[in-house]
């Protein structure tokens, strides 16, 4: 008897859960209410099976369980019962199934007008290239990817000079003007996936995917990788913008064609100076960095990072966050540098500082920290230099204190809580891992064993750019 | 019948008796010793995976509490999880140990076909097992790259374990397919071969006809794994480019070129998806002889139960890419795919509609064995019905790589064959054994079992409709999700603690009853199969006397009208002892 009531409460707590439950898709934000239809379909028919079939197991339980004098009845087959039931499940099956592949149909053949956007996966963050005034998205080569040319464009080819290349910001799309994003990887197999556009599709080294969709609700969405890529695959965060036609204008103006990234003119050192004499009140005549004005080492630093950096005070991605006392400091500070050849000329003069490993400030076991690091690896470098692969800034070396107290204010949603910056949303969880500040102090502590290797690194460094240089 | 006439393939087999301690329990060629040997070890090795879910769900319900949980450990544990489970417990199990220990007992046969290859099956998958568990004692663990092994992710850096783990995995995965083999080669030949006079294929358990039928899947499906591992071992170290095109990893472009992941995909799926059935159809034969024996009913419907499970054993090979949907195949794929897919759930139903059927009208036993059938039935619907979903193509586009996915593999391949093997082991303990297992232990563990799996996943599936992704160490902050969401997680979390704690009942039930458990007798279900009227319980080495039984009639003569008895075993000549002579 305890069986049939349970199997009862089964079915009932199951149907209680889904009407009470208030989990159940996020609000669509595209055309493919088609999906969200097949879904409903599917749901209702298995639905209801799921209730017969549980409330003649609750009768034959309760009916037939055993009694005296009870026998059960011989009945090898019925073949009409048989057939009944195979044909209505047929029934049931089509009737989910027509449905669906209609709506696949729909899914699988891109609507003429759908205008061509190319989504660029690697590990972990998301880039994306629109063709230019040309219509015509110019041919890449896996084998042409570089840290100069990230998406590799070939340079050759007229089509690709007028390509708009987003790399690791946001995406922004006109609202109601369908989308073909093509799909393509550098590296691992990622997904595409904007849980409110429904829509999704595995990028995958080697080809081009695809997949079309409408944006049908401005607002800004996140991206998320649905395909595992690595241990940073949770990290793996973009961000769509859905804008109404004239914002979208307006941010398609402010955005940079591969002929303008790949000119663009080298900054020059001695014009930076004049401009670094700002910086220098802070952060050190070198660049070496000063503790008591919370300023850290900028010496040495790779350029993109800085370029980055500055662009994410400048876009209030940073030092926006009520508690970042020092970021808000630099924030405003940023705006010194008015347009991007000032930028350019200030980060040749840092380039050309002299690059002297910081003093140790931290105290930590280096040992224990050397296991908490393991975690760093992937994307920093086993030996703390960075890498622009991953995007990840150089660590050795670097103001220890300055270090410390960013993981802090990581781990702490301090920095790298702003929606867009996806980058720092990526060190945010990767900073979770440290539980108190006695790891984050051992974590630097190591950081800080890696100064000495870190001088050979730069050595190398050296001479393969001078192998790249001559090959070029 | 000329079929009763005929002189059975191993009436006069005499059969290699043991001489050592080492020849009767390790190197054993008795089927009943190799199935027993199989079932410790995937269930040892099973114990090691459920740990490893434990340590998952502790992550996932209480993020950033436990130092020893970093996402490489994290992608580590769902590797080792999902393949011990599916591979080295489920399909071991099911096949080495239950298809070992029942395909010559049902059959009426003094052992298997190639007891001497029995053997070595065995062994060389207990070192497939060690080759697997070695990957935790290797430089940089085991792999992380998903039970799946997906490249190129699978063999670069990135992932855990890319240089020594992911070796470990794949040369066990080939180890354990040589091992799978030589059993699979085994039990096809003794169903064909070695049946007794009378055991017609028509007059099989159910249990065989599923063992059968996986057994062909296994043999024809493994092959494409085997041929995938040693690829990609290759891929791995001498760099050649099966699965690997251009790549550039983490900034740095490598020498691979040509290669396509897809490749591998559709090889791993053409293994990967009979390997649902190869665990299922065991698991629907096994269960159905449970159901039919305490539900002291015939089975209903027997023979479109036995059409079903080889209609779907072939349809099973033309399903595999409805795993792959948004893989960037050719999208047209997605229409053949899935209509082959719902089609396989025709079948399927009629399945769960003769075991519900067989119910009706029955004098259903609550027995152990009973309960946990039961609860295999509802589990199976649930886990069916959301496989409908996934199947139907566009349904599953925004529902892939969610917790929806993980929910509905676990109800239908992960608990549901798991509840079925509970049930099983209640079941013939008492044949294995000659003892009773404790009732008592065995209600508790099955309560708990089987409403803890249930509160486990029926609400996960709804974490997947919220779009939560799969394989995610941490959500952290989603646009999607609130704190209900880890609510969610924190509940599931716990109920899954405490049907891993409650395991312990399971095994302590094993040991105790072993020793301080009733004595059962030969046939304590009032069964009809031929394992329950061997002459010795435990079945000695060659199972029978000097002559074979003959089997008069099917499995599932319970209830007969007019009969003695409320059941007739298959090997009772008409008039016998327990049908009387009301019927002939």
């Amino acid at each position: 008897m305890i069986v049939a009531i349970m199997l009862f409460i089964i079915v009932i707590g199951s149907l209680v859960f889904n009407f009470l439950s208030p989990w159940w898709f996020t609000e669509i934000a595209s055309n493919w209410g088609g999906i969200d239809f097949a879904v409903f379909v599917t749901f209702w028919i298995c639905g209801v099976a799921f209730v017969l079939i549980g409330l003649f197991m609750v009768y034959t339980t309760w009916k037939y369980r055993r009694r005296e004098g009870q026998t059960a009845v011989y009945e090898p087959e019925n073949k009409r019962l048989e057939w009944i039931l195979t044909i209505l499940t047929t029934i049931g099956v089509v009737g989910m199934l027509a449905p669906g592949l209609l709506v696949w149909d729909d899914y699988v053949n891109v609507p003429p007008q759908a205008r061509e956007v190319e989504i660029v996966g690697q590990q972990w963050s998301w880039s994306y290239r629109l063709p230019g005034e040309d219509g015509i998205l110019g041919t890449v080569d896996a084998k042409l990817i570089s840290v100069d040319n990230p998406f590799g464009l070939d340079p050759e080819d007229p089509d690709g000079q007028d390509d708009i290349l987003i790399e690791r910001e946001a995406l922004h799309l006109p609202i109601d003007r369908p989308v073909k994003a093509l799909l393509r990887s550098k590296d691992v197999l990622h997904d595409f996936y904007v849980p409110q556009f429904r829509a999704k599709m595995d990028l995958v080294p080697g080809m081009i995917t695809y997949m079309w969709f409408t944006p049908t609700r401005v607002g800004t969405y996140e991206v998320l990788c649905a395909e595992l890529c690595g241990i940073g695959h949770h990290t793996m965060r973009g961000t769509v913008v859905v804008d109404t036609q004239e914002d979208y204008d307006t941010w398609l103006d402010g955005q940079q064609t591969y002929a303008q990234i790949s000119t663009r003119p080298q900054g020059d050192p001695i014009a930076g100076q004049a401009t670094y004499a700002v910086c220098a009140a802070c952060h050190g005549p070198a660049g070496e960095g000063l503790v008591a004005l919370n300023a850290p080492k900028l010496s040495g630093q790779d350029e993109w990072y800085l370029r980055h950096q500055i662009l994410a005070y400048k876009q209030g991605l940073r030092g926006v966050h009520e508690e970042d006392t020092y970021g808000k400091e630099m924030a405003p500070m940023v705006a010194t540098l008015f347009d991007a050849a000032t930028t350019e000329n200030v980060i040749a003069y840092i380039r050309s500082l002299p690059d002297d490993p910081a003093p140790v400030t931290i105290d930590g076991n280096a040992d224990r920290g050397a296991n908490l690091y393991s975690g760093c690896t992937v994307c920093h470098g086993s030996d703390g230099g960075g890498s622009h692969g991953t995007f990840a800034p150089r660590l050795a070396g670097m103001t220890d204190w300055y270090l410390a107290r960013q993981l802090q204010n990581f781990r702490a949603g301090i920095r790298g809580s702003h929606p867009m910056d996806n980058l720092g949303k990526q060190m945010g969880l990767m900073s979770k891992q440290l539980g108190d500040d006695d790891a984050i102090n051992d974590v630097v502590a190591y950081i800080n064993t890696m100064s000495t290797r870190m001088t050979q690194t730069a050595m190398r460094q050296t001479i393969d750019d001078r192998g790249e240089t001559d090959g070029g | 019948m000329a079929v009763e006439a005929q002189i059975p393939y191993q009436e006069a087999l005499d059969v290699h008796h043991p001489h050592s301690w080492l020849t009767r329990y390790w190197f054993s060629q008795d089927h009943k010793v190799i199935a027993i040997q199989y079932g410790i070890t995937a269930i040892g090795v099973g114990l090691v995976a459920l740990v490893l879910s434990g340590m998952m769900r502790l992550q996932l319900g209480f993020p950033d509490s436990f130092d020893f949980i970093d996402p490489e450990a994290y992608y580590q544990f769902i590797t080792m999880h999902g393949m011990i489970m599916v591979i080295y417990l489920l399909t071991a199990l099911l096949l080495g140990g239950f298809g070992n220990y029942l395909v010559p007992l049902m059959c009426g046969a003094r052992d298997m076909v190639f007891p001497f290859v029995n053997m070595i099956s065995y062994h060389v998958y207990f070192a497939s097992v060690l080759i697997l568990l070695a990957s935790y004692f290797v430089p940089g663990g085991p792999t992380g790259a998903g039970w799946t092994l997906y490249p190129p992710q699978a063999i670069l850096t990135g992932t855990p374990g890319v240089d020594w783990g992911i070796l470990t995995m794949l040369v066990s995965l080939a180890v354990f397919i040589v091992a799978f083999t030589m059993g699979g080669l085994n039990y096809v030949t003794t169903i064909l071969q070695a049946r007794t006079r009378g055991m017609s294929l028509m007059r099989m358990p159910l249990s065989i006809w599923g063992i059968f039928m996986a057994t062909v899947l296994g043999l024809l499906a493994f092959p494409a794994l085997f041929v995938s591992a040693v690829m990609m071992i290759l891929d791995k170290t001498i760099g050649t480019s099966f699965f690997m095109p251009a790549i550039s990893s983490l900034g740095e472009q490598l020498d691979y070129s040509g290669g396509s992941p897809l490749l591998f995909q559709h090889l791993f799926w053409f293994f990967g998806h009979p390997e649902v059935y190869i665990v299922a159809l065991p698991a629907f034969g096994i269960v159905s002889d449970l159901i039919s024996t305490h539900a002291r009913k015939n089975i209903f419907g027997y023979r479109m139960m036995v059409w079903a499970i080889v209609a779907i054993g072939v349809l099973s090979f033309i399903v595999w890419a409805h795993h792959m949907y948004v893989s960037g195949m050719h999208p047209y794929f997605g229409f053949f795919f899935a209509t082959t897919t719902l089609i396989i759930a025709v079948p399927t139903a009629i399945k769960v509609y003769n075991w519900t059927l067989t119910l009706l009208r029955a004098n259903i036993h609550m027995t152990v064995p009973m309960l946990f059938s039961i609860a295999f039935v509802i589990t199976f619907v649930v886990g069916g019905l959301t496989g409908l979903f996934l199947g139907n193509v566009i349904v599953d586009v925004p529902l892939s790589d969610t917790y929806f996915v993980v929910a509905h593999f676990h109800m239908v391949m992960g608990v549901s064959p798991i509840l079925v093997i509970f049930g099983a082991i209640y079941h013939w303990y008492p044949k294995m054994t000659g003892k009773m297992l404790d009732d008592r232990i065995g209600q508790v563990h099955f309560w708990i079992t089987f409403l803890g799996t249930y509160a486990i996943y029926y609400p996960m599936h709804y974490l997947g409709f919220v779009g939560v992704p799969r394989r995610y160490f941490a959500n952290g902050e989603m646009a999607i999700i609130d704190e209900s969401v880890l609510l969610l997680n924190q509940g599931i979390t716990i109920a899954a603690l405490i049907v891993g704690v409650a395991q312990i009942l399971f095994i302590w039930n094993l040991i105790y009853s072993y020793y301080r458990g009733r004595d059962s007798g030969p046939n304590p279900w009032k069964a009809t199969t031929l394992e329950w009227q061997t002459p010795e319980t435990p079945p000695r080495h060659g199972n029978w006397e000097s002559t074979l039984p003959t089997v008069h009639r099917w499995a599932y003569d319970y209830s007969v009208p007019g009969a003695k008895d409320d059941f007739i075993p298959q090997s009772e000549p008409p008039g016998g002892e327990h049908e009387g002579s009301a019927r002939t």
